[in-house]
């Protein structure tokens, strides 16, 4: 392999796929960044730009006349712009006319005889030969090369502010039991589809491969007058987390039986025989030895469950509802994209709060996914 | 008396039969050996014994009690399987318990039973770990192990050994011998394709082929008077020489025409009537011994000479069409490619079967 | 916190409830056709009977789910097309002539065939490239993680992170869309991209692509992988480049692997829903059936009728793939 390394042939190798690799990953990037800019700066620059100082227009008022000193005979007040950031002032101006008409260390006459002084350092003096009147400071326009600044301000905004910590509450809520109540009906079913002898079984492995690819779009509106029903019949709000819950199960368990009765059907036949002749019936079979060791597939169909129900938005928001109360992540992210589509810093830190916990599950059980993945699909011939 | 007894025990997969009515009679502590070539219904029938499989027709008696319809746990079976089946998360001593825990025996009992056992395979260092930190051989003895501690009346192998490389196959199997030996009450009942396996372990061998029995006896009886051309050719490597011929003489001894000119005499009895008839004349390649004097069977051109050191296999062209006929004669035999031999063999060792393949000593 | 909580308590109760049925039903089942210690045909019908009963025990929970959840509302969906909105007055096909009359229906059958064409083809293509690219760098596995992750993102989460990368600016300011910045660096003009009609369509495909790419990467290359050696060694001997090896030795191996995941894709393209309700809510001719058919659900209070009339035609296009998945299942499990 090291002889071939550096063939021609290999280096566009290397080059192409570093190329895709840049195209899938510069996107999430580009996201994650822009959610730790300060927000003035992610209006105004690529995120590429981040890490470079930016050059802004920028307005400060001075110290207000009641902080001037008297020093030899003349009244002054200084202070400085930057306000101890680091940055420097390239231009500075009195009037909004012409903000930039100075350059710094010039000297600027104010319409009232005072003089004004802005260095580049960004520290100013206004000098004066009476004493000032007034309790506003006077205006300064400058332009200033400022350093990049990165915060956590649009976090706290979003989790404070625009709901996303109660969405993320709901999150969980819907993901966690949808994830967990499924696996044992399935790993049931899965065993007697796998094992079992009884007439019929064939049909209905035939029927969970069917029901995998039955659109959710089929069920939306029985479902929705199915659970309007049942709630006017017991007196109950048709929406509501235990329906939600329910109906993931549905949604996931062709994926999970076919899942696990693939897996279980590859265990050795020994295994089981040698334990019906210790005297195990199907049930103990099933608890101490197919349950345990089917361990792998079981890992893999939660975190696609996880995956599944933490991403989705369309059961979410037909069967838990669009209130402020019940929004999930992705419901309140589109909600936003409407109603705050050009404040960048709130959706690119909402959108990265909705992707964070996902992605821990993806780099953390990556192994499980991709076994999930080779096992779930059904084969082709 | 824990009596193994099969009455007509057939079985069909479907359409398909694969046993054809097997009857036997299996006396307790016997150790019994199903062989027979891959396919002919070994593994099939050792586990309708096992209640694995269920019988299609006939009776299977357990100690006289007739368990067709009897769960595998109650029939007072154990079984060692091919692959070892050990559960994969459970520890060895967990393995061997696992079957006294579903019953719900007292700790202690598990307890001593499965040291018991670990202790007469040396197994007893290995109880904490895990199948996967064992080796082959290790592994098998704790299969074996799991199925002492069942306490069974009836021990079932199927191919214990074929997993496992040459030198601990042998090691293995005498492992095996001295269990039986030391469990003379248990009736074992071991299936293998292996003829050496059946020769060596077997008080019995039963030689199966599609589906029905060929010959049930003691390993050198089928090997000294095979019923069939069948069993004949199955046991003993290599496979015993066959020659076509037709009797030309009959009595007390036969004399027999092999294709190819030869005539050789027999000592087996025929009637008259057999004169003339066509049959096949057999002799097993370790019988045939080179000779120079005139009184010789046959007379051959060696093609090839294999010389392994403590035997040489002289393979002689133009008898049979197709097939050589094999010599095997012990130590280093100064005999070169090309040249004539000519071969005789004691009376008594040569082989007789009539057209449908049935010895004439059998008859 | 308390929501958790609860969820997490009710979430036990599901889970103890399931294991109890399933202890329960089974202990029964054991005690009504008992066979331990019983002997002679007794025991063996019991056996025989509950051996028949307990594995429609075990499936039950599941099978209930299964028809409640998909089986019924298959059926349901079916007579509700054939029904006005509110589902009670049969009205025949109405549902379906006026579909095929309506200009936002034909707009989303013809853009979803444009999805059908490009997604699956783009993806799957992409995934063999780069599945076959990666296996021969020593970071290779690092690029399938990075190239896979995307996978973890919800569709919505996707759809921010490629509107930010489309976002427009006035020609003049500074660009801070990707896209538009690249466009504007080499000469020029920005564009509202999802704006575009008919190539809209292309810059919200390219986010399913995006995401499904690493999917079809996984699978295939799992399968290059199980290709033997020895065919790859015995075409280099008989002097094949590359290229040739690739196309004509590895490809026609993997058919069979490549169909699969082109057909898993094709399915989640007619599901796609979140991505265009994301990105444009199906303005500027970007709408697609699955929107489509969200839209008619809420739409004016929910016409119900023409909701399930759009579902119907979802599901019409995904029975061939349903039937050839079975048809390849069962081939597989029939000598099981
Ligand atoms: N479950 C089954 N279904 C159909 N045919 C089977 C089954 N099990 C075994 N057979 C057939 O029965 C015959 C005997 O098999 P087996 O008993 O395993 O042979 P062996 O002597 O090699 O152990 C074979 O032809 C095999 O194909
Ligand atoms: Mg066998």
């Amino acid at each position: 392999m090291s002889g071939a390394t550096r063939s021609p042939l290999s280096i566009v190798v290397h080059l192409s796929v570093l190329l895709l690799v840049a195209l899938w990953t510069l996107p999430t990037a580009g996201l994650l960044i822009s959610s730790l800019r300060d927000k003035d700066q992610l209006a105004v620059s690529g995120w590429w730009t981040a890490l470079s100082t930016s050059t802004q227009n920028l307005v400060q008022r001075a110290a207000s006349p009641e902080s001037q000193v008297e020093k030899d005979g003349k009244f002054v007040i200084f202070g400085n712009l930057l306000e101890g950031q680091k940055g420097s002032v390239s231009a500075f101006g009195y009037s909004s006319r012409e903000p930039a008409a100075f350059a710094p260390g010039q000297t600027a006459k104010l319409n009232d005889g005072e003089q004004l002084t802005v260095r580049a350092d960004g520290s100013y003096e206004i000098v004066s030969d009476t004493r000032m009147e007034g309790t506003r400071g006077q205006r300064i326009f400058f332009t200033a090369a400022v350093p990049p600044r990165f915060t956590l301000d649009n976090y706290r905004e979003v989790l404070s502010a625009e709901g996303i910590a109660a969405s993320f509450v709901n999150s969980l809520t819907v993901a966690i039991p949808s994830t967990i109540i499924p696996i044992l009906v399935a790993a049931f079913c899965a065993y007697a589809l796998a094992w079992m002898r009884f007439p019929g079984r064939a049909i209905l492995i035939a029927v969970v491969v069917g029901l995998l690819v039955v659109p959710l779009q089929m069920s939306l509106i029985p479902l929705l007058k199915l659970y309007n029903g049942v709630g006017a019949f017991l007196g109950v709000p048709a929406k509501t987390y235990v329906g939600i819950w329910l109906a993931h199960m549905g949604f996931g368990l062709p994926l999970a039986i076919y899942l696990l009765r693939n897996y279980m059907a590859g265990l050795p036949r020994e295994i089981m025989e040698s334990a019906r002749v210790d005297g195990a019936s199907d049930f103990d079979i099933f608890v101490k030895i197919v349950l345990p060791l089917s361990f792998p597939a079981l890992a893999s169909f939660a975190i696609f469950q996880f995956l599944w129900t933490w991403n989705d938005l369309l059961v979410a928001i037909v069967f838990l509802g669009t209130g402020q109360e019940q929004l999930v992540l992705t419901g309140r992210l589109v909600n936003l994209l409407g109603s705050r589509g050009g404040n960048w810093e709130i959706l690119t830190a909402s959108a990265f709060i909705t992707i964070i916990v996902p992605l821990i599950v993806f780099f953390a059980l990556q192994r499980y996914l991709v076994r999930g993945l080779l096992a779930g699909s059904v084969k082709g011939g | 008396m824990t009596g193994l007894v099969l009455k007509d025990i057939r079985k069909s997969f479907g359409a398909v039969d694969v046993i054809h009515g097997i009857d036997l009679d299996i006396k307790q502590g016997e150790f019994i050996v199903f062989v027979g070539p891959s396919g002919c219904g070994k593994s099939t029938l050792l586990r309708m014994i096992a209640g694995l499989e269920e019988i299609t027709g006939g009776d299977l008696l357990i100690d006289g009690e007739r368990v067709n319809d009897v769960p595998p746990s109650q029939r007072g079976i154990a079984m060692v399987f091919q692959s070892y089946a050990l559960y994969p998360h459970m520890t060895v001593y967990e393995n061997m318990a696992f079957g006294m825990r579903i019953a719900r025996e007292s700790r202690q009992e598990i307890d001593r039973r499965v040291r018991a056992a670990a202790e007469t395979l040396q197994l007893t260092k290995y109880l904490d770990r895990l199948p996967k930190a064992l080796s082959g051989g290790q592994r098998q003895r704790v299969a074996i192990g799991r199925a002492i501690c069942r306490n069974p009346k009836v021990f079932l192998f199927d191919e214990p050994l074929s997993n496992l490389d040459a030198a601990l196959r042998v090691a293995t199997r005498i492992e095996i011998a001295r269990l039986a030996e030391r469990m003379a009450d248990t009736t074992m009942i071991y299936v293998t394709h292996d003829q050496v396996e059946a020769m060596t372990l077997a008080d019995r061998i039963v030689v199966l082929s599609a589906g029905h029995i060929e010959q049930v006896g003691a390993p050198l009886e089928l090997y000294e008077h095979p019923d069939n051309l069948f069993v004949a050719r199955f046991l003993g490597s290599p496979a015993m020489n066959v020659i076509p011929a037709s009797v030309t003489a009959t009595g007390a001894t036969t004399t027999v025409e092999l294709k190819g000119g030869a005539t050789a005499t027999l000592a087996i009895a025929t009637a008259p009537g057999e004169a003339g008839k066509s049959a096949s004349f057999g002799v097993r390649p370790e019988d045939l011994r080179i000779t120079t004097d005139g009184d010789f069977l046959f007379e051959g051109t060696v093609s090839i000479v294999e010389a392994l050191g403590e035997v040489t296999l002289l393979y002689i062209e133009g008898l049979v069409e197709g097939e050589p006929i094999i010599a095997k004669i012990p130590g280093i035999q100064p005999v070169a490619r090309g040249e004539s031999v000519r071969f005789t063999a004691e009376r008594s060792k040569l082989h007789l079967f009539d057209d449908s393949g049935k010895s004439y000593r059998a008859r | 916190m308390p929501q958790l909580l609860f969820a997490i308590v009710t979430m036990m109760a599901g889970v103890l409830a399931c294991a109890f049925y399933f202890l329960a039903s089974n202990w029964l089942l054991d005690r009504i056709f008992p066979s331990q210690g019983l002997s002679g045909p007794k025991a063996s019908r019991n056996l025989r009977i509950s051996s028949a009963i307990r594995p429609w025990l075990f499936m039950l929970p599941a099978l209930l789910a299964l028809a409640v959840y998909l089986v019924y509302p298959v059926f349901e969906s079916v007579r509700l097309s054939l029904h006005d909105r509110s589902g009670r007055d049969f009205v025949g096909l109405s549902n379906f002539f006026w579909m095929f009359g309506d200009g936002e229906f034909r707009q989303s059958i013809f853009n979803n065939c444009l999805w059908l064409l490009v997604v699956p083809a783009v993806s799957t293509f992409l995934g063999l490239v780069i599945a076959a690219l990666t296996d021969r760098i020593w970071w290779g596995n690092i690029a399938k993680t990075l190239i896979f992750t995307p996978m973890a993102i919800s569709f919505v989460g996707a759809a921010v992170i490629w509107k930010f990368v489309y976002d427009y600016r006035a020609e003049g300011s500074e660009q801070i869309g990707i896209l538009n910045a690249l466009v504007t660096y080499f000469g020029g003009a920005p564009e509202a991209w999802i704006t575009l009609p008919f190539w809209n369509n292309f810059f919200l495909m390219v986010i399913l692509i995006w995401i499904q790419t690493g999917f079809a990467m996984v699978i295939l290359s799992a399968a290059l992988r199980g290709i033997p050696e020895e065919t790859l060694e015995a075409a280099v001997i008989d002097g094949a480049s590359g290229l040739q090896i690739f196309f004509k030795i590895m490809v026609p191996q993997i058919r069979g692997t490549i169909a699969v995941v082109w057909t898993n894709i094709t399915i989640l393209v007619l599901k796609v829903f979140d991505i265009v309700l994301a990105m444009t809510n199906g303005q500027w001719q970007t709408q697609v059936l699955a929107n489509l058919m969200f839209d008619w659900m809420f739409r004016g209070g929910g016409d119900f009728g023409r909701g399930a009339a759009i579902a119907v035609v979802i599901m019409v296009l995904v029975v061939p793939i349903m039937i050839w998945n079975i048809r390849n299942a069962t081939r597989e499990t029939g000598g099981h």
